[in-house]
């Protein structure tokens, strides 16, 4: 399994810096947080690594091959999959329809029997509604599928922004529970997240930016420490 | 008033303009395809057909054998779709509506410009497949081999792209690009591809409405389907463009209208058919400006 690693990347919107010398790897089977006020440029660190924003300087690196200036699709033929904010799945096609859209980043072939049961293990929820439309599905139950959609594509790396946003607290407990599942099988994560303290609690390191800047890194000794925490926003 | 409404519902009519309608209908579907994935409305998609009847004229020409002229006339007109999407279209896929449909109209006349360079504004005839206007008596109605061989052709194009678009991955990956073309290749879509793909599947219609069209219109002129180009595309918009049900449905009805005005105008007043049936589609879209087939405004599948 190959690791994602960030060096000293730099992005910019017309000129305007939104991310500045950000440095980070996550390896393979870890889970890497990523918190911030709004605006920090956590989604933006998240759009650069799948090239659907330009880094203008830095590397960005999955198995030490450099990744910069590739388009999407290519990324996520890599080994990159994003479960992107507000989960964006084919609202008018079916949840079958859905995860077989994650193929399309494997190089060929079909999904196995095995690899069904798998993500009916994770995702009964998917399971049971693969005929319906996507968009008949509850918020919980998209989010669902847009992580076994992501997981279809048997990424290295899984990139997630925001997956809590707008769920219900006992299906925000199943979310992180699943993404504890999903990095012990040896996937490497990274979270996006405005739930900072279940972030902490939940990743190996957590790295708190502002401004585009990491300020602090967090590990899960910090998640109670409620100052440590506002003070990492208030920097 | 009577006589109209009776030669309107006219058999013979009533079969001329089913069959008029479906070759308009695959020309809407050429169009649709490639606006639901790439959003750009091919205004040179007329002149697809023009040269692929010019194919077939020049084979004709020749003498060479029909399958020859048919194959060549898919040659031409494949090639040219595929140049077009590689020097034109992909290359401005990121700029505006505008830009593309401005872009497409200077493609139009450029390949317009070409044919009259080549074959002069009299053209050229086609006629190794004039047999096929002969027609066969069905009761007290004559039918047009054309005619049924147009209706066959359609609706076998149609299932076999119905087929395409909803039972095989690069289906898929088509119509997930025509919904939301960045999540699609954030999936790990090949944009290009799928470009690629919707350009060659309407470069076949093109082709396949130039044979058919060639045997109705055997004299192939530089401006020869750009009236028809024109009344699909108004058919498309009429029918809805946002999906390509509402839009196939759209071209088939606007053929179907004109083939059905065609035949109950008298003769001497032909001349204004244009006028009558771009008067309905400025009603339609004064009733229905989102399109005539589709509901509401929401999330609609595109292909």
């Amino acid at each position: 399994m190959s690791s994602l690693e960030l060096r000293d990347l730099e992005v910019a919107y017309g000129g305007v810096p939104a991310v500045r010398g950000l440095s980070l790897t996550v390896a393979a089977g870890e889970i890497v947080g990523l918190i911030g006020p709004n605006g920090a440029g956590k989604s933006t660190t998240l759009h650069a690594i799948m090239g659907l924003v330009p880094a203008s300087a830095g590397d960005i690196r999955l198995a030490d091959r450099s990744l910069r200036g590739r388009p999407p699709e290519a990324i996520a033929r890599s080994g990159i999959a994003l479960v992107p904010e507000g989960r964006r799945l084919f609202a008018e096609l079916t949840v079958d329809e859905n995860l077989r859209l994650g193929l399309a980043a494997r190089p060929r072939g079909a999904m196995t029997g095995d690899e069904i049961e798998e993500i009916a293990q994770l995702f009964p929820i998917v399971e049971e509604f693969r005929q319906r439309p996507a968009g008949a599905l509850s918020g919980g139950q998209q989010q669902q599928l847009a992580i076994a959609r992501a997981l279809v594509a048997r990424p290295s790396i899984l990139l997630l922004d925001e997956p809590s946003l707008g769920l219900a607290p006992q299906v925000v407990d199943l979310v992180f529970s699943t993404l504890r599942t999903i990095a012990e099988r040896g996937i490497g994560v990274l979270l996006v997240e405005q739930r900072a303290q279940r972030t902490v609690a939940l990743a190996a390191r957590t790295h708190v930016l502002a401004n585009g800047e990491l300020r602090l890194t967090l590990t899960p000794d910090d998640a109670a420490d409620t100052d440590r925490m506002v003070a990492a926003y208030l920097s | 008033m009577s006589d109209f409404l009776r030669d309107a519902l006219d058999l013979q009519v009533q079969v001329d303009a089913i069959g008029l309608g479906a070759i308009f209908a695959l020309m809407a579907v050429g169009i649709g395809l490639v606006f639901g994935v790439m959003r750009l409305v091919n205004f040179a998609y007329g002149q697809l057909i023009m040269a692929g009847a010019f194919a077939l004229a020049f084979a004709s020409d020749r003498d060479w054998p029909v399958g020859v002229g048919i194959a060549l006339c898919f040659a031409v007109v494949l090639a040219l779709s595929l140049a077009m999407e590689r020097v034109v279209f992909r290359p401005l896929r990121t700029q505006s509506a505008a830009v593309m449909l401005v872009a497409t109209f200077a493609v139009a006349f450029l390949l317009q410009s070409i044919a009259l360079l080549w074959f002069g504004p009299l053209g050229k005839t086609a006629t190794s497949l004039v047999q096929l206007n002969r027609p066969v008596s069905v009761g007290s109605v004559d039918i047009r081999k054309i005619t049924v061989v147009a209706i066959v052709t359609a609706a076998v194009c149609l299932v076999l792209l119905v087929a395409l678009l909803n039972r095989t991955s690069i289906g898929l990956h088509m119509r997930a690009a025509a919904i939301d073309s960045q999540t699609a290749r954030l999936l790990g879509v090949r944009a290009n591809l799928v470009s690629t793909v919707s350009v060659l599947i309407a470069g076949v219609l093109a082709a396949v409405v130039a044979v058919m069209l060639t045997v109705q219109f055997p004299t192939v002129t530089p401006t020869f389907a750009l009236q028809e180009t024109i009344l699909v595309l108004a058919g498309v918009v009429v029918g809805g463009m946002t999906r390509l049900l509402s839009a196939t449905l759209g071209g088939f009805l606007i053929g179907y209208v004109s083939g059905l005005l065609g035949g109950a105008l008298p003769s001497s007043q032909s001349q204004y058919l244009p006028s009558f049936v771009f008067g309905l589609v400025i009603l339609v879209l004064l009733l229905r400006p989102d399109g005539l087939f589709t509901r509401g405004r929401g999330l609609v599948e595109r292909v």
